[in-house]
């Protein structure tokens, strides 16, 4: 590996990271979309910023883009508490609006400036390792390292000196406003750091990736566990394990970094959909399936149980009468017996079924109730 | 003559230019496990969240204690309607109880062992200890109401406002809350319950306010929960209730 390629796997791991943390809240407090349109309105406050500085290196273009997040926010909330329009249809709103205004502004007068949309979309991350930060004339690594670096730097430092606070608003708005804990200041402080994760981040890695950074990893983990400092981890590590396997899917097919990690975002995801333990698809489709049979060994019992007395039980207890009795099919009637005689549920002699001791008490415990 | 618990003088809340809450009186005094009742509409979550200054107000005074509540949040323990939050939340039973014990801790402070301790016992009051590590969304209903009330409980007020906490539990839990409620009422607590049921209001409380938008009555249950005051606070569909009730008194 050359170090431009290690530069950018790091680069991507920080953003990912970075990104993973505001997301679990923004997720946990049904906000994902808002990541996105921070994520693209924040090019108006950088573009503002600019023509007031004429510098895409003034410190002043964060404020502006961190500003105009907020705005976003605001807006947003604004147009919902009218009652006219419904928050997703607000969001859809604000955002085209003052996205749409950077767009012309920067087609219109920054022309020649290293400011196009196509970056801002998708990002230029395989630049970034030659754009380089130097310190008393040493080269010292590329810049995106440090100012992305510097955002995860601050969100770590935020979520862990708030994280009670940021528990508590999230789950519990009313208790935290009840207890003092300004549920309304850390909502804005959220936005901020979200809108700050966004426009740092996108310099490096374009604002498509930054919304699958903030949204994905967190949904994922989100199945995965039942706790939130767990779950915030593993975001963590779910948005590295997509930023670096993204990198060497763009690397196999020859295709875009950042539209390569942001498929990789998705198909941990899907992994995460499938496969959870407790929460996933297949688990959910083993329980139901567990059930059916639970059901179905109850429900043979209870049958044995009704007939063992009468004398047609010759016909009702045999296991090729199931299927007619019990609405059965023939190989669900073969699979049900076989794991009830498993469990020591029944016997079976000459093709008929008998119940045991257990099997009767499961029965009655059934009639019982 | 002791400090009122809650004094609310010319209470008046209005969304836009509709009004919840009209000119309304309230005065609770300390040691009462009181009711707030009356039809869908009346005002009664507005009252206890204008209270907690979850709301502000359009006019009027509340008072906790005898001072504004800013001042006396320590004092207060709050129990939301149960649908309220998002019980999907990845969090343990434990850590929802200790939620209780944030106010005290204030910013910042971490909860510990002392806070560990403070909501076991209290799960273990509400019958609920053996429940602390589970997720909260693998919860019934009764049960999430259980830890609503834990989660009070470590917060060790001297005023509890409880929004409808009977809603949707079944009757074994509907006995074990009013128990609770009584007990902390004996403890000299103040209790104030957002309530539905009116048949069980003479026999849970000893205190009423009743609200439509205006105060109708607010006293000792046996003065003011009459049927003329009823039919004040619900119109005329509340016929066969306050024969139930008469039949009661």
């Amino acid at each position: 590996m050359s170090s431009a390629q290690i530069e950018i796997q790091i680069i991507a791991s920080i953003v990912a990271v970075a990104c993973a943390l505001p997301g679990v809240f923004l997720v946990l407090r049904r906000m994902a979309m808002m990541s996105d349109a921070i994520s693209h309105t924040v090019l108006l406050g950088i573009v503002i910023a600019f023509f007031v500085t004429k510098s895409l290196n003034s410190p002043l273009l964060l404020v502006g883009a961190a500003l105009m997040g907020v705005i976003t926010v605001v807006l947003v909330e604004l147009l919902n508490r009218t009652q006219l329009v419904r928050e997703d249809a607000a969001i859809g709103l604000v955002f085209p609006a003052i996205f749409s205004v950077a767009v012309i502004l920067i087609s219109r007068f920054a022309g020649d400036v290293h400011l196009d949309t196509d970056a801002v979309l998708l990002g230029e991350l395989v630049f970034a390792p030659f754009n380089r930060l130097k310190l008393f004339g040493m080269d010292i690594g590329p810049e995106a390292l440090y100012t992305t670096g510097g955002i995860l730097l601050l969100n770590l430092i935020f979520v862990i000196i708030f994280y009670k606070e940021l528990k508590l608003a999230t789950f519990d708005p009313a208790l935290a406003a009840a207890l003092g804990f300004a549920p309304t200041v850390i909502h804005y402080a959220l936005m901020t750091l979200v809108s700050l994760t966004a426009v740092g981040s996108f310099d490096a890695v374009g604002s498509v990736l930054v919304v699958a950074f903030m949204i994905a990893p967190p949904a994922a983990a989100y199945l995965l566990t039942d706790r939130l400092s767990r779950m915030l981890i593993y975001s963590a590590l779910i948005g590295i394990f997509s930023a670096v396997s993204g990198y060497w899917l763009s690397y196999l097919l020859d295709a875009s970094i950042a539209g390569s990690m942001a498929t990789m975002t998705g198909a941990s995801f899907l992994i995460s959909y499938l496969f959870a333990p407790e929460r996933g698809l297949l688990a959910q489709a083993r329980r139901r399936q567990n059930q059916r049979i639970e059901f179905a060994l109850t429900m043979l019992t209870m049958h044995i149980a009704n007939h063992t007395a009468a004398q047609e039980a010759e016909i009702e207890n045999e296991v090729i009468h199931l299927n007619e009795h019990l609405k059965w099919t023939p190989q669900f009637a073969m699979e049900v017996v076989g794991t009830a005689e498993r469990a020591g549920l029944v016997t079976q002699r000459n093709g008929l079924l008998t119940l045991t001791e257990s099997g009767l008490q499961r029965a009655n415990q059934e009639f019982s109730n | 003559m002791a400090v009122n618990a809650i004094d609310v003088t010319d209470l008046t809340i209005a969304y836009k230019d509709k009004p919840v809450l009209w000119d309304v009186d309230m005065e609770v005094p300390s040691g009462t496990l009181m009711a707030i009742v009356g039809p869908n509409g009346a005002g009664k979550t507005t009252m206890i969240k204008s209270i907690l200054g979850l709301i502000k107000p359009a006019a009027g005074q509340v008072l906790v204690y005898g001072k504004p509540y800013a001042e006396q949040r320590h004092l207060v323990g709050y129990v939301p309607q149960r649908g309220s939050v998002d019980w999907d939340f990845p969090t343990s039973v434990l850590d929802v109880v200790m939620m209780g014990r944030y106010g005290a801790l204030g910013w910042l402070k971490r909860p510990g062992a002392s806070e560990r301790a403070a909501a076991l016992d209290a799960l273990d009051k509400v019958g609920m200890k053996s429940f602390a590590e589970r997720q909260i969304s693998q919860l019934s209903g009764g049960q999430q109401q259980r830890v609503f009330l834990a989660r009070a409980l470590v917060q060790d007020a001297q005023l509890y406002f409880m929004d409808e906490p009977f809603q949707g539990v079944d009757a074994t839990t509907e006995r074990a809350i009013v128990t609770l409620l009584q007990e902390l009422r004996s403890a000299g607590k103040t209790v104030v319950v957002v309530h539905h049921d009116l048949q069980t209001v003479p026999e849970y409380f000893d205190w009423v306010t009743m609200l439509n938008v205006r105060r109708i009555a607010c006293g000792p249950v046996g003065d003011v929960f009459t049927d003329e005051n009823l039919r004040k606070a619900y119109g005329g569909k509340v016929a066969f209730l306050s024969a139930e009730n008469g039949r009661k008194s």
